[in-house]
């Protein structure tokens, strides 16, 4: 047998070296379609941090990025940046599996969650850039007994609050998915589903793409790489924001940094209620279209979709420790792969390309935060958990109305910090769909 | 898969093992005397360290017992074990790995 070592020295192992034709020399020829494009038009510029904002968001996420949107376009506030301490969009932004529903339990979280939905079905149109918000509709599939009473009150309450839902049978499930396994012999079987038929998914580079161009166009600096070190506070007041870029002064400072909310909290002396967790997903090589809709499942835990490229796109439970490392555990992974192979015998075959981590910021009653803080000029929106990407539209315009009037906007109200005093919790464990 | 190493079992895989959440949390001295704010904080609010956690776990499909650990929670490495009762221990050095972005 003969090999070749790459690392030998002996002449005789040489591969034999031809010069690259000098690609400089405009004379000589070129490949065919190997040139470079121009690249394409700057979406945002990244100018370097002023010395002073009225608002400053410390977050270049989408949550981010659409509160300074909605501060720009409902309040004609733009003396804003945006803060990032990586690049824009590259935290959960990017790692989330753009599933997009408002069929949630109490008024309260309908209220929030349909305001978004609302905004995500004009967003093409506000942002003047393509999404591919494509509602395709969500099930939400019931496995026992107790999960089936529980679907069934969850649509009675949703369509209480004007929210599209529907109690499908097996059979009906089976026409909506029809590679949803329905027989009766597998460990859970399904005993029928909730239908959102206006849930959808979204592309969320595109999304923060088109928050971040509008947000440019308004005038508002998003400057990345630019991490928080540190408050300058003067009383009940925060008068600056020290980062990696230098001291940035600011009338009004509002969080939307998620994960590593904590992070920023402590630096100010402030406790929040949150922990923050892995929670990872995946996506499978790309296939034929075979996933017509959204599928979740709270009892075998993993969530489906298919992207529009053709990946099958999953995700799980989060992983049971606190962490930041925006990476989980394999045998996470292992679990939510068997869930999925048994929902869906047919990706049996199908191999897993990729997966990766975010870092999640749960709360004790699986509700977000928004509103005020103790602080007169800080302003929180964080706690969003497994389920920020949907809320993006939402939250930003209703966090922008709660800064511009320093007050929280009625859908805000009910997330305020200080539920976890009064006890009024909103416990969205059970319509979460997917435990946090 | 990590191993985590019982203080009372030694090395066993992680899925033998179930998280408890922050350490050192004692129950409140006198119930009756706890503000309502008190009392959210300690039923609700628990630190969210970025860095060296003091923690919770129990090895719970193993000998069942509780114990704690500091763990880095960016690296997710165990830095200590040591049996409930015992004080955190004082790490030689600091980890790293938390300490910068």
């Amino acid at each position: 047998m003969t090999t070749v070592d790459a690392f030998s020295t002996d002449p005789a192992d040489a591969v034999p070296h031809t010069p690259a034709p000098d690609r400089l020399n405009g004379s000589s020829p070129r490949t065919p379609g190997a040139e470079l494009p121009e690249h394409p038009e700057f979406l945002w510029s990244n100018p370097d941090p002023q010395k002073a904002y009225d608002v400053v968001v410390i977050g270049g996420g989408g949550h981010g990025l659409a509160t300074a949107h909605y501060l720009a376009k409902n309040h004609g506030i733009t003396n804003v940046a945006v803060l990032e301490k990586g690049w824009l969009a590259g935290g959960n932004t990017a790692r989330n599996t753009t599933l997009i529903r408002s069929n949630y339990l109490w008024d309260e979280s309908a209220a929030i969650y349909e305001h978004s939905l609302k905004l995500w079905e004009g967003l093409e149109d506000d942002l003047g850039y393509p999404i591919l918000f494509s509602q395709r509709g969500v099930l939400n599939l019931a496995h026992t007994l107790q999960d089936v009473r529980d679907s069934v009150r969850r649509v009675e309450a949703n369509v209480l609050n004007g929210v599209d839902a529907e109690w499908l049978e097996p059979d009906e499930v089976r026409k909506v998915c029809p590679i949803v396994n329905t027989s009766t012999d597998i460990r859970y079987p399904v005993l029928g589903a909730t239908y959102q038929p206006r849930a959808g998914i979204a592309k969320h580079d595109y999304v923060a793409w088109g928050f971040a161009r509008r947000v440019d166009e308004a005038g508002i600096d998003i400057i990345q790489d630019c991490e928080v070190t540190g408050f300058v506070r003067d009383g009940n007041r925060v008068t600056g924001v020290r980062t990696t870029r230098g001291d940035i002064a600011c009338g009004k400072v509002a969080l939307a940094a998620a994960g590593s909310t904590s992070v920023l909290t402590d630096m100010l002396g402030l406790r929040v209620p949150i922990q923050s967790h892995p929670l990872q997903a995946l996506v499978s090589e790309l296939l034929e279209p075979v996933h017509p809709t959204i599928v979740m499942s709270n009892a075998v835990h993993v969530y489906v979709s298919q992207a529009h490229k053709g990946e099958l796109v999953m995700g799980a439970g989060v992983d049971a420790y606190n962490g930041y490392g925006q990476r989980g555990a394999f045998h996470i992974i292992e679990r939510q792969m068997a869930a999925a192979v048994e929902l869906f015998p047919v990706f049996a075959r199908a191999h897993l390309l990729r997966t990766w981590g975010g870092i999640v910021d749960t709360t004790p009653d699986a509700s977000p935060i928004v509103g005020r803080t103790p602080y007169d000029n800080v302003f929180l929106n964080c706690g969003w958990g497994t389920g920020g990407f949907k809320a993006t539209p939402g939250v930003g315009w209703v966090f922008a109305d709660t800064i511009a009037n320093d007050e929280p906007h009625p859908y805000a109200a009910p997330f305020s910090l200080d539920r976890f005093v009064t006890g009024r919790l909103v416990d969205e464990h059970g319509a979460a769909a997917v435990a946090h | 898969m990590q191993m985590i190493r019982c203080p009372w079992c030694g090395p066993r895989e992680e899925v033998e093992f179930h998280y408890g959440g922050q350490a050192h949390v004692p129950y409140p001295a006198e119930p009756a005397a706890l503000s309502d704010e008190e009392w959210a904080h300690y039923v609700f609010f628990r630190d969210n360290t970025r860095g060296a956690f003091a923690e919770r776990w129990s090895h719970s499909a193993g000998c069942r017992r509780w114990f704690n650990a500091l763990r880095d929670t960016v690296s997710y490495r165990f830095l200590a074990v040591y049996r409930p009762g015992d004080p955190r221990p004082v790490l030689d050095q600091t980890p790293t790995a938390g300490a910068s972005s």
